[in-house]
């Protein structure tokens, strides 16, 4: 039995049973990435040691017979997470040599619980990019096809699950960052509710986007690990009090929205055909399908990409060279903040921070960053007026398989219309999980779910019957 | 097509130092992305007045929170130039 293919649930049973230990679990992890993760590039560091203590301590806690789902269970984090003791690059050259101080909320919760850290994942820098290819230690390679992308932002903790490198992972999801990947290499990824898991710990990209999310081999492993991480921390302001409750909601007389914007030009004709017959299954199975229009559609992606780098342009002024990472000798103060950040940020970053500030800057003001906020509103009536009428929303995760390594780095443009069916959703602020609806030869292609507010309970049953029949 | 002066002086706002080659870039990359923001113009205006979501702006009352003195440790530790338990910063009034 290869150990490395069970699921959370498989593998907790096993540890259960005394199959294995959780010793034996993490080794075979470990030996996977070190035979495999050469090729994939899916890890920017591991903690062997580290995680063989956590394992010897999981094993004891399983021993004493009180231990939870997540005991023992190897686990990969995204980079921009912070774990205590562990550097915490967000794949930039700037914080190349940073040492967490503190655990994140999350990964406190999932110490809580037992789980074992196997290391931390590539990621594109400090979050901002949809394929991965703008890390600055290398992009990872997609599992199904070394020649393609993984997808990003949280292209290694996609690429890890899909390669049976970790259990299960931790991502971040401003734009699309874990339900892209997780689309890409055919895995699960829940993006939940703003405000339902606390980012305490994060290091923040576009603040009133970001969420922290689960990507898991399956429907059922992402439930057991977003109901682990939820929930209020007095860290965060934003996080709420939330409790993942069970849900009996059935696909027979469940009424889905298909959005008829969604499926216009630009679409992959394969990809359409694929989520047009889960669509299908579904009504086979009792749904109602419902066209339903969500008109501000079109200027979600211009309305994404103006606030997500205004907040990114606010919130990276912090890496300045005084408090942490790469610090560059200067004449002066704003010499050394200038020259740290010259050399320290990629080619995205810096695209970013000069979009932010160019567009919060005076006399632009008015025209782009206000103007967005306004027309963030009307994506949010939009959802709203859909949701009187039906209870999810089904659409496809990216308009397009996993692209070839290289395909669309020249061109900054037409790398953000991948995130085409995704950044409204984080406008919105809404919950949305990706999950593998079918092939186009070995490449993966995802169905997403949308639910309203705080209903991820409801998603993720919808999702689990949508797996099996899939 | 943005004016390289213009991104010069975006540039200084944003406290980046960047190469020649980079600003040129930067001038074409950014005059495209601009261009597409264009497509919001389109956009209907908003009936009711933007309300800013309420979390962000509700007052909270501004507490120290006292950190352990590890945690702390750990912090000024971070800092590219330390001394004596305090992060070191260059004179700002010279």
């Amino acid at each position: 039995m290869d150990l490395t293919e069970l699921t959370i649930a498989q593998a907790h049973g096993g540890l259960k049973n005394g199959d294995f230990t959780s010793v034996d679990l993490t080794k075979a992890y470990l030996d996977k990435i070190k035979r495999e993760d050469k090729e994939i590039n899916a890890y920017l560091s591991v903690d062997e040691k580290g995680a063989m203590r956590q394992a010897v301590q999981a094993d004891e806690k399983i021993k004493s017979g009180e231990f939870g789902m997540l005991t023992g269970i190897p686990c990969a984090i995204k980079d921009a997470i912070m774990v205590k003791g562990q550097t915490c690059t967000s794949a930039s050259k700037i914080l190349e040599n940073y040492v967490a101080p503190y655990d994140a909320t999350v990964i406190e919760k999932l110490r809580n619980q037992g789980v074992v850290i196997l290391g931390k994942t590539n990621l594109d820098e400090f979050a901002m990019g949809g394929s991965g290819e703008n890390s600055a230690f290398g992009a990872t390679k997609n599992p199904r096809d070394k020649t393609r992308v993984a997808g990003g932002s949280s292209s290694g903790s996609a690429a890890a699950v899909a390669a049976n490198m970790a259990c299960f992972s931790l991502g971040s999801d401003t734009g699309g960052s874990i339900r892209l990947p997780s689309s890409f290499c055919g895995v699960a990824g829940l993006k939940p509710t703003y405000g339902a898991v606390s980012r305490y710990g994060l290091i923040a990209f576009g603040s009133s986007l970001d969420q922290i999310g689960p990507i898991a081999k399956n429907v059922e492993d992402a439930r057991i690990v977003f109901d682990a991480i939820c929930g209020k921390d007095k860290m965060d302001a934003t996080s709420t009090d939330y409790k993942l409750e069970d849900s009996d909601v059935r696909l027979k007389g469940l009424k889905i929205g298909v959005p008829k914007e969604y499926f216009v030009k630009g679409i992959d004709s394969e990809v359409e055909k694929i989520i047009k017959n889960a669509i299908e299954k579904a009504k086979n199975a009792g749904a109602e399908i419902v066209e339903i229009s969500l008109p501000s559609g079109e200027f979600a992606l211009a309305c994404y990409y103006i606030i997500a780098p205004a907040e990114a342009s606010a919130n990276l002024a912090r890496f300045d060279g005084i408090r942490y990472g790469l610090s560059e000798k200067g004449e002066n103060l704003l010499d050394v903040y200038q020259k740290t950040k010259g050399k320290g940020f990629g080619d995205e970053v810096k695209r970013r921070i000069m979009l932010g500030t160019y567009t919060l800057s005076s006399g632009y003001y008015d025209a782009y960053y206000k103007k967005a906020q306004e027309v963030r509103e009307l994506i949010k009536q939009d959802f709203a007026k859909a949701f009187e009428d039906v209870d999810m929303i089904f659409a496809p995760t990216s308009p397009v398989p996993a692209i070839k390594i290289g395909e669309k780095s020249g061109d900054p443009l037409s790398m953000y219309l991948m995130d085409i069916y995704t950044v409204s959703v984080n406008l919105a602020g809404l919950p949305g999980i990706s999950i593998p609806a079918g092939e186009i030869g070995e490449l993966p292609i995802g169905l997403q779910i949308i639910g309203k507010s705080f209903e991820e309970n409801k998603i993720l049953a919808i999702a689990l019957q949508m797996e099996n029949m899939l | 097509m943005i004016k390289k002066e213009e991104v010069e002086h975006i540039a200084k706002l944003a406290r980046l130092e960047l190469t020649e080659k980079e600003i040129e870039r930067l001038q074409k990359d950014m005059s495209a992305i601009l261009d597409y923001f264009d497509l919001l113009k389109k956009a209907p205006r908003l009936e009711v007045k933007t309300k800013f979501p309420k979390t962000i702006f509700d007052q909270r009352e501004d507490e120290a929170v006292q950190a352990d003195a590890d945690t702390v440790e750990a912090l000024v530790d971070a800092a590219p130039e330390k001394d004596d338990g305090y992060i070191k910063v260059k004179s700002i009034l010279q």
